[in-house]
């Protein structure tokens, strides 16, 4: 077979180039399109990163223009683009726009939408590349990709074509597969890209970085140095408009199976051989299914979960959650889920990792807190020698994203006496650009076919496989559920997961 | 805006460092919050005439601003030093738990009898194990030579001296001991983008090696940027340099591929309000033809098939103006890219 010769051009380019595309996005008028992909979609023509010729097709329930969508967008681009439109770019951009109307499970849509993929390939005098997104409400997934088999448009003999599917993939264990194999009838995997927001995150990303590019880690990073790993991911605001969404899904679906498990996956893998998205999911997938999951008598040791009540909020008083507008007043959904995970493998095996997230918590935080043991021996037990902490290792990834290390250090005056003192790193310091939206890398690298950044379907089965348990136990057990008032540390029960001497940090 | 503000007349480097490690301490019981950037220093070495119009470039470049600056600013006939400065953050602090980046401003106003020992004075100045930039867009040669055994990145702009020869010797001299970062070569990377991007696809890649003509469109006093547009695509398709020969505004001359010869002509046009590029045509010896033309909302591309077909679109983009430019450059200065230099050997081929 003929290889094809390397671009000799692009090397030193920080831009890489994107082949022609068109793009269609299904719930084009939906809220996320509204909110982030129509203003990353901007924000990358605004930066010349899209692709050199590019057209976007909207397809959506309600029926209207073209004309009618593009003005929509328009206003979507100007109230949320994080880089104020430049008139003449916006312009430019909504040219090769269009809208397909009609409901997802329409073959005429899907008809539509290949006329307008063909009359931009006629029009331009070239195949352009498909990337099929599907930013709809979850039962829609396994609709639309059938569809877009029947209608032929899952390959091209010319053309690259790619499936963006959003989250949340599957509802459990079950669900998941099943979406998994009515995919990957019609698409093959490596046509897939399933989205996890969290992993655009340039902070996310960095902890790679962080890890393999820093020599000084490795030699502690393993059960003979680490006491205890801390994965939190804090919210301080209840569940607002989400009630429908969130009451069916709860903390665990909504962060622990995806964004938290995907952190401890990176924080834990081992150096990939190369950088590339099968080396790199290779070894979070070993992460992943080095995790056990917990048997149902296991479930009440390693998992707790719990309610926000009424309390309060910077302060100011905040309804409980069953007194939150669209929440059933005997609903059992859990607002707060704390686990404590052990990786069995050599480099991991008896450290506990410990995660918890929840709602209406004091504050919104998200970092992962690696505790090293402590000295072997301490020399200074005098008096006022208290203060001697293990060394605590921050990866903050929101709201300031940085790294500090605790450390212990003498307090001046004439005592040995020791304290931990903190040495800070933040990212805004230290790098003069501005991240890009997490929606606009993703983008970008499906386009490009780049997919490091999205999970596998051995990844996703191996994700549900850790939490499925816990909810299958949690659902047996009904209620009532711990509370825990809004605005506190969460509840008391949590504290029951902690191995002695380990306490949680608090927020 | 936040601002601590010291200044002093006739003074040392000593003093000038003293009063920063002062403000900074004020600065930091005022609020824990207030923390320094630390990502780079910069060495602006400017007219003391025109030290306002600098300062209001330098301002210009908003979240590109470095770490700290160090403005020296060189004045006839002064014999003593004297100093300003200014730590500043974008927003006031009044919340504990806040955040805000501290930059460190210094002004120094310094005489000729200061320039040959200018090191002196600017390495207590500036932070340790930062990466280092100097600019100079006055000239000052000679006060650039006395930093640069501090400097790790020369920020130029090799279309300010008309002399282009002059201007292409100098980087290549500066390129010998530092890593240049030259804002004419940061002008021409959009084009540079898409002219890569344009041959990316597998089928057109092929195209590569049967270029036969090369035309870049310029303003009158962007040569140098033209000059190193070709001297890129030579250096990155092994094309063998040769002088190209000078007439009416234009110059053109042929280089040598694997293949054949390609037709090289650069074109003065000036249209353009500010410096650079103005277009490019690229043909293959095929009859593929493509030309990127500045155009509303990004670049205008043509592109003409062998069979005669015509092509009109528009590659988005927004320009980044002459205040990006200079940010841009700073931002480079945090990066390196190996084509540059073998671009600018191939340039400077181009006009011996």
């Amino acid at each position: 077979m003929a290889t094809v010769e390397e671009n000799p051009l692009t090397e030193g380019l920080e831009r890489l180039p994107v082949h022609p595309t068109t793009l269609v996005i299904f719930g084009a008028t939906g809220d996320l399109a509204k909110r982030k992909l129509l203003p990353a979609l901007y924000n990358l023509a605004h930066e010349g990163s899209l692709p050199e010729r590019f057209n976007l097709i909207g397809v959506s329930r309600s029926g209207k223009s073209d004309e009618v969508f593009r003005s929509e967008m328009r206003d979507a681009i100007e109230q949320f683009s994080r880089t104020p439109p430049n008139a003449e770019v916006l312009d430019a951009l909504l040219e090769n726009v269009r809208y397909c109307a009609g409901s997802f499970d329409d073959p005429q849509v899907y008809g539509a939408v290949t006329d307008c993929i063909d009359a931009f390939d006629e029009g331009a005098g070239m195949v352009f590349n498909r990337v099929f997104y599907l930013s709809t409400a979850p039962e829609f997934f396994p609709v639309i990709v059938e569809a877009l088999g029947e209608a032929k448009l899952n390959r091209h003999k010319d053309a690259e074509v790619r499936v963006v599917i959003e989250k949340p993939f599957g509802y459990d264990l079950d669900s998941a597969r099943k979406l998994n194999r009515r995919v990957l009838r019609v698409f093959r995997e490596r046509q897939v890209y399933r989205i996890d927001h969290y992993l655009g995150k340039e902070t996310v990303q960095n902890m790679l970085a962080f890890r393999f590019a820093n020599s000084m880690f490795e030699p502690v990073w393993n059960r003979n140095y680490i006491d205890n790993v801390q994965i939190t991911a804090a919210e301080d605001l209840g569940i607002g408009t989400r009630a429908g969404y969130y009451d069916h899904a709860g903390a665990l679906r909504d962060l622990v199976q995806n964004h938290m498990l995907q952190l401890l996956a990176l924080l834990c893998m081992e150096p990939p051989t190369a950088f590339n998205a099968d080396q790199v999911r290779n070894e979070k997938v070993k992460v992943m299914q080095a995790v056990r999951p917990p048997t149902p008598e296991e479930v009440a040791q390693i998992a707790v979960r719990a309610q926000y009540e009424p309390g309060a909020v910077a302060g100011e008083p905040v309804k409980g959650y069953l007194e939150e507008d669209g929440v059933p007043p005997d609903s059992f959904t859990e607002t707060y889920a704390a686990l404590r995970l052990t990786v069995n493998n050599w480099r991991w095996a008896g450290v506990p990792i410990y995660l918890r997230t929840g709602k209406r918590l004091p504050r919104k935080l998200t970092e992962i807190a690696v505790t090293l043991k402590p000295v072997p021996h301490l020399a200074f037990r005098e008096g006022g020698s208290l203060g001697v902490q293990p060394n605590e290792l921050i990866l903050t990834v929101q709201p300031d994203e940085g790294v500090s290390l605790t450390l212990g250090a003498k307090i001046p005056g004439a005592r040995m006496r020791i304290r931990p003192v903190n040495m800070e790193f933040r990212y805004g310091t230290a790098f003069l650009s501005q991240s890009p939206e997490a929606d606009e890398r993703l983008i970008l690298d499906a386009m490009r076919g780049e997919a490091l950044l999205f999970t596998r379907d051995d990844e996703v089965d191996a994700l549900w496989s850790i939490i499925d348990p816990i909810l299958a136990a949690w659902k047996a057990a009904g209620g009532p559920i711990p509370q825990y008032a809004a605005g506190s540390q969460g509840p008391q029960e949590a504290e029951a997961l902690l191995e002695p001497g380990h306490h949680w940090r608090t927020l | 805006v936040s601002e601590e503000v010291w200044s002093a007349r006739d003074c040392s480097p000593d003093t000038i460092e003293a009063a920063l490690r002062r403000l900074l301490h004020m600065r930091y019981e005022q609020h824990e919050g207030y923390v320094p950037a630390r990502v780079l220093n910069m060495v602006a070495i400017v007219d003391r005439e025109w030290k306002g119009e600098i300062q209001n470039r330098l301002e210009g470049v908003g979240r590109y601003h470095a770490s700290r600056t160090i403005l020296v600013a060189v004045e006839p006939r002064r014999t003593t030093l004297d100093a300003w400065a200014s730590l500043h953050s974008d927003v006031d602090l009044l919340e504990p738990g806040q955040l805000a980046l501290t930059h460190e401003d210094i002004e120094v106003d310094v005489g000729p009898t200061h320039v040959p020992n200018l090191a002196t004075i600017v390495d207590p100045l500036l932070v340790r194990d930062l990466i280092t930039i100097v600019w100079s867009p006055h000239g000052h040669p000679e006060a650039v030579d006395a930093v640069l055994g501090l400097t790790d990145v020369v920020l130029v702009d090799s279309v300010e001296d008309l002399d282009v020869a002059g201007a292409l010797g100098r980087v290549a001299e500066l390129a010998a001991t530092a890593y240049v970062v030259d804002l004419a070569w940061l002008r021409s990377t959009p084009w540079r983008e898409r002219i890569a991007a344009t041959f990316d696809p597998p089928d057109l890649r092929p195209a590569l090696g049967q270029l036969s003509s090369v035309t870049v469109r310029h303003r009158s006093d962007s040569t140098a940027a033209a000059l190193m547009l070709v001297g890129w695509l030579a250096s990155r398709l092994n094309w063998k340099p040769h002088a190209l020969t000078r007439r009416n505004g234009t110059r053109e001359g042929k280089l040598r591929a694997r293949r054949g010869e390609v037709d090289v002509r650069l074109e003065a046009d000036d249209d353009l309000s500010v410096p650079g590029l103005v277009g490019v045509t690229i043909e293959t010896a095929h009859g593929y033809e493509i030309s990127l033309d500045r155009g509303p909302g990004g670049l205008t591309a043509h592109r003409r098939t062998r069979d005669g077909s015509e092509q009109h679109w528009t590659v988005l983009g927004a320009s980044r103006g002459e205040r990006g430019i200079l940010g841009e450059g700073v931002r480079q200065a945090l990066l390196r890219d190996p084509t540059y230099r073998p671009a600018l050997e191939a340039a400077r081929e181009m006009l011996s």
